[in-house]
């Protein structure tokens, strides 16, 4: 909220200065967003006198001025003002100096022929208001030569963030109460203008919803004057933000601005029968004052007539029992509502006021009288009118909570001792009544617009706050007893050691959003149900991600739009999923995706490689291995998914169920409808499914298995195969393993062709054994006797050893 | 004997003369080969008397030796020269590019998370999750923000229409907060006892708002202790000791300031001192010095006894304290980066920039920044 330094010594008896005032305001919780200092925009206009007047030679509405600036000799000013005339007072803008309203800065130059050497400023031009009939009359005492900012009393503008626990300094009258408890002054008491109320308030008032709305005081004045404020009053409501409006409308606005106490103004003529606080009938309309219309349900309040709604209560006014220029009686509303149902009625109209913002907060309980008589003095003081007794209907809460408070809470809580005494003097400034058995079991009584006070931790802040952040000293943590031990969950052991051998097999890792457009999450949904936002911030961010490769192709989309040949990325994050039992299932995942070259063209490789279903196969391979999966007791199965090219893609199981991860690539449909340029390699690696380590029992020991290298040398022999054309390998491969598991250390693909030579429907597959020895070197007859075991194996895959 | 001499001059000149492994062998051969002449002198020996026999012997041996010995020196000379002949045929142009691995990196966010949790480990913090698609009531109910709280419009909440099976929206959580409920509930309910806590949980918040200096998905780093005897003195030692050790600079200086926060109470906002080097904000020194200002860093504060109720804390025993920061922005002032939304682009280039090498694993030992 905005205010005026002038303003705010309307309440606070102060000499400090600005800069004193914005820090104590920031250091007590009042955070400033900002100062304005409209000294600095009228910076270079001062009050000058004109000495002559003559017309231009050339121009009919001009005049030549000679100003006196009150230094040097008088100065030259061509004025196009019709008011412009010898021996008046008015604002000079010297060269230098920018026009507020237009941010030019002002030259001497030739108008028309004619030297000017500055400008005399109109009210508009300076921002001081609309009129732009002339310019600016100053008083004859208005000292010449003087800062015309200065003379004009511009004061600066402080703008302050208020928090939402405290609705109590969302008037200014409230941070002057808050800056004199800091010791920035003397809070002034209210004036309130005296007034005579004659009768009995001629209206019927009652509130209907107790609930809602447990107090509703109101009087009537007539035969008032409404038209423009005084310029004290619109110089105000400007500081605050604020366009004056009428008498009548300000007055309202000022008390909210002043006090935090939003009040009505009904233009009486406009009313019929009593004026009621009641629930709204479900689909009840309202032309609300910012002439929208409002349907209204049952669990709002209004105030209404006979006739028709005349106010969302606590939040608008409505457009027909407005006050206008004409207006001559009205009738004050003050009134207490449920600050719960103000705010589910905001959110529920979508409508937001200054006076919603008070109410659905709280205001205070205690200035409802107050609040009608001083309203209802400056009504009468500025625009005249005879007021009526004012009446009461229900009551505002009026218990105040009372809370046993041991200042040594302050230490304890708040680390900084802070004296009995001065605890008292901070509590008693903030209107806390002391009682009780202080300072050991005091008795608090909380004023009642302190809506945000609930225990002693608010009392311990109240104390700490205006006593002085800043006088906290750092304390350090006692530290943990033993020593250092892992403080990362295995996931996330997991995940780091994951991302740095992803990084390391170079790829880059990028983040990408967790939600997306409809049709790229529908494409990876493989007949899941989508989770979709019910207010997403746009169309492409809509459900959440069933799997990390949209992200992932997305991005490989834009890099290779901006001119990357090679893409590696790779994302550890979580795929979300409804769980049954309708909470998240978030289950993290890996995804990489390879685009494009996987080696350039080189002297001395050739043409550029590019990314094959093999290499997406070794990157899912190495990040499971990173992530500690068992990766030599891994399935290559099929059914990748359907975003896949059907024969360049494959799953790693782990037993025929439990797939990790998937690889291969993408299907030539997918690249499509994302947009990519292929081939695209991509591996998904699903972290919830790696088979958790189970916790040892007892100590945790870091020993592995017993090992001593094999003291004699292995062997190797090659075999070639001819075999059926569709057989895997890795059959070929299992079965060779398994022909002396006691010998066979290693069996490893060395060739595989097909073409001239090999008979059509079968392939050449050719393999090297590794032999380990144990205690003997082998013999001719044992190396036979393996190599007559393994061709009898795989003879029974339906291989058979080439001659 | 003079004989024997001159052939023995004549070998060795043309044992010298050799230019070739090839022609050094048929000067072997024909000096000390079957039928060579050394070997035709040695036989010589054979039909002379023993007096003889012991003169010319060693003269024979002897120039036996010498010619061995010249054809050895010789033979090694050559095969020398070979070997230096066949290298330097075999030299290559090593400013050729190298076939190097590609270079991957690891994204400023994970980064910098690895290195919170570094730090944190030595004060005793561990590191919690929790979900980011979370209940209405672990979001805000259980953080004293019931439904009519005013603070929840500050939140720009995504919300799912689905209801969760406790009642209230299910949402994206805007916060790191309700980790913390889901710590103290554990601990509460599973392991009576399990307090102290000290925790760090680093993961993906959102919150409806897209602009310069706002994406709709971030991360946070929220942080929790519970304790019996701990208060703002032992918050903003944590938070300084940290940022100390962040940024490797005893210069940081903290400013608390009040503030609100529904769950905490008293709640402090916390500005940290700097100065602006060449366009970019550098931490260090207080901002009131000359040169300097002060800028928001967190939200923290004692955790609110409803909320350590909400926990399974009884307030009366237990108290604690509680922050959220963001961690891309302590990527950005760290790192020197200015555009947020590069953060999630994917951009390889970007990321290759900003990212760090795989071996820049953050330690204490070796420091947890890393170098560009």
């Amino acid at each position: 909220m905005k205010f005026s330094v002038t303003w705010l010594k309307d309440h606070l008896e102060t000499g400090a200065s600005l800069q004193e005032i914005t820090d104590t305001l920031n250091a007590i919780g009042l955070e400033v967003e900002g100062v304005e200092d409209p000294a600095e925009r009228l910076a270079g206009f001062t009050v000058a006198k004109v000495l002559t007047a003559e017309k231009h030679p050339d121009a009919d509405k001009l005049q030549i001025l000679t100003v006196d600036t009150g230094e040097g000799d008088p100065l030259q000013v061509v004025c196009g003002a019709p008011n412009a005339r010898a021996g008046m007072k008015g604002v000079l803008g010297q060269p230098g100096a920018i026009v507020p309203s237009n941010g030019m800065e002002l030259r001497k130059s030739a108008i028309r022929g004619v030297e000017s050497n500055g400008m005399m400023c109109s009210v508009r031009e300076l921002e001081l208001g609309e009129d732009h009939d002339g310019i600016i009359e100053l008083p004859d005492d208005a000292p010449v030569g003087h800062s015309f900012a200065n003379y004009h009393g511009s004061s600066p503008i402080i703008d302050v963030a208020i928090t939402p626990n405290r609705p109590d300094c969302m008037g200014v009258y409230g941070i002057a109460r808050d800056l004199a408890a800091a010791g920035l002054g003397a809070l002034k008491p209210i004036a309130f203008p005296e007034f005579t109320a004659e009768g009995a308030c001629p209206v019927q008032i009652r509130t209907d919803d107790p609930e809602g709305c447990p107090a509703f005081y109101g009087r009537v004045i007539r035969g008032v004057k409404n038209g423009p404020s005084p310029d004290w009053l619109q110089q105000r409501l400007k500081s605050a933000g604020q366009r004056p409006i009428s008498l009548l409308v300000d007055l309202t606005n000022y008390l909210m601005l002043a006090f935090g106490r939003p009040a009505h103004a009904y233009d009486l003529a406009k009313l019929t029968g009593a004026v009621v606080a009641r629930r709204a009938k479900k689909g009840e309309q309202v032309l609300a004052l910012n002439e929208k219309t409002y349907t209204l349900d049952e669990s709002m309040v209004v105030i209404a007539d006979d006739e028709e709604v005349h106010d969302i209560a606590g939040i608008m006014g409505g457009e027909n029992s407005g006050v206008s220029d004409d207006t001559t009686d009205v009738l004050l509303e003050i009134a207490y509502f449920e600050p719960a149902r103000i705010g589910v009625t905001g959110r529920k109209l979508g409508l937001a006021s200054d006076a919603r913002t008070r109410f659905e907060r709280g205001v205070d309980p205690a200035f409802l009288q107050d609040g009608l008589d001083l309203l209802t003095g400056l009504i009468v003081e500025l625009a005249g009118g005879q007021p009526s007794e004012s009446v009461q209907a229900g009551s505002p809460p009026s218990e105040p909570k009372v809370l046993s408070f041991d200042t040594a809470h302050t230490a304890r809580l708040g680390g900084v001792d802070v004296p009995a005494d001065e605890q008292r003097r901070i509590l008693e400034s903030l209107d806390f009544a002391v009682g009780g058995n202080w300072p050991e079991a005091g008795k608090l009584t909380c004023p009642l617009r302190r809506h945000d006070i609930e225990g002693p931790a608010d009392i311990v802040e109240e104390v700490v706050r205006i006593h002085g952040l800043d006088t906290v000293e750092s304390v350090a943590l006692p530290r943990m007893d033993g020593v250092a031990r892992p403080t990362a969950t295995p996931q996330q052991a997991i995940e780091r050691k994951l991302r740095r051998a992803a990084a390391a097999s170079g790829l880059h890792e990028a983040i990408t959003w967790s939600f997306l457009p409809e049709n790229e999450a529908a494409h990876f949904a493989d007949g899941g149900d989508l989770w979709g936002l019910s207010n997403p911030i746009s169309e492409d961010m809509k459900i959440m991600r069933p799997s990390l490769l949209p992200g992932l192709l997305t991005a490989a989309k834009r890099a290779s739009t901006r001119g990357s040949a090679s893409v590696r990325l790779f994302e550890i994050g979580r795929r979300y999923f409804r769980g049954s039992d309708g909470l998240s299932d978030e289950r993290a995942t890996v995804g990489a995706v390879l685009a494009g070259e996987k080696a350039a063209r080189g002297w001395a490789s050739g043409k550029a490689a590019m990314f094959d279903a093999y290499d997406a196969k070794a990157a899912a391979i190495q990040l499971l291995e990173a992530a500690g999966a068992p990766v030599d007791n891994l399935m290559v199965m099929d059914e990748a998914g359907s975003q896949f090219h059907p024969g360049q893609s494959a799953t790693l199981r782990l037993g025929p169920k439990k797939v990790l991860a998937r690889f291969g690539m993408v299907h030539p449909a997918t690249l499509r409808a994302f947009d990519v340029d292929g081939p695209v390699a991509a591996v998904e690696v699903f972290l919830d499914a790696l088979p958790s380590k189970k916790a040892p029992k007892g100590a945790k020991s870091f020993a592995r298995p017993s090992f001593a290298p094999p003291a004699l040398q292995s062997v190797t022999r090659d075999f070639a195969f001819l075999v059926p054309e569709d057989l895997a390998a890795a059959e070929l491969v299992r079965t060779v393993k398994g022909a002396d598991k006691a010998n066979i250390t290693d069996v490893r693909v060395f060739d595989v062709f097909a073409g001239q030579g090999v008979p059509e429907g079968s392939k050449s597959v050719a393999v090297e054994v590794t032999l380990q020895p144990g205690e003997k070197s082998y013999k001719d007859a044992d190396l036979k006797a393996i190599s007559d075991a393994i061709v009898a194996a795989a003879a029974k895959q339906g291989a058979e050893l080439r001659g | 004997m003079t004989d024997l001499t001159q052939q023995k001059n004549e070998a060795l000149t043309a044992i010298a003369a050799a230019a070739s492994l090839e022609a050094l062998d048929e000067q072997r051969v024909a000096a000390l080969g079957k039928k060579g002449w050394v070997s035709l002198a040695l036989k010589t020996l054979g039909g002379m008397s023993p007096e003889e026999r012991q003169e010319a012997a060693p003269a024979i041996q002897s120039v036996r030796a010498e010619i061995a010995g010249a054809i050895e020196g010789k033979k090694a000379e050559l095969e020398a020269a070979e070997l230096e002949a066949k290298l330097a045929s075999e030299t290559l142009d090593l400013t050729l590019p190298a076939p190097l691995q590609a270079k991957g990196s690891v994204h400023p966010v994970s980064q910098v998370m690895d290195e919170l949790a570094e730090i944190f480990a030595d004060l005793g913090f561990e590191v919690a999750t929790g979900p980011e698609i979370e209940d209405d009531w672990h979001n805000f109910t259980a953080l004293n923000m019931d439904e009519s709280h005013p603070a929840r419009a500050m939140h720009d909440t995504f919300y799912f229409p689905d209801a969760a099976p406790d009642g209230g929206q299910m949402l994206l959580r805007t916060h790191t907060s309700p980790v913390q409920i889901r710590t103290m509930k554990a601990v509460s309910e599973n392991s009576p006892g399990g307090a102290p806590i000290r925790l760090i949980a680093p993961g993906r918040v959102y919150r409806s708002d897209s602009d310069a200096t706002h994406t709709p998905m971030f991360h946070q780093v929220e942080g929790l202790v519970i304790d019996r005897d701990i208060h703002l003195g032992h918050l903003k030692w944590t938070l300084e000791t940290f940022l100390k050790a962040f940024f490797e600079r005893d210069d940081i200086v903290l400013r608390l300031r009040p503030s609100y926060f529904p769950f905490t109470e008293p709640s402090v906002e916390v500005d940290v001192g700097y100065s602006n080097e060449e366009g970019r904000r550098v931490v260090g020194g207080s901002g009131d010095d000359a040169g300097h200002d002060w800028m928001e860093l967190l939200g923290s504060g004692m955790v609110n006894a409803r909320v350590l109720q909400m926990g399974g804390f009884d307030p009366g025993e237990w108290q604690g304290f509680a922050w959220g920061l963001g961690v891309d922005r302590l990527a950005m002032l760290k790192y020197g980066m200015n555009d947020l939304r590069a953060f999630f682009d994917g951009d390889p280039r970007w990321l290759a920039h900003y990212g760090f090498a795989a071996v820049d694993q953050p330690t204490l030992s070796a420091g947890v920044g890393a170098g560009a």
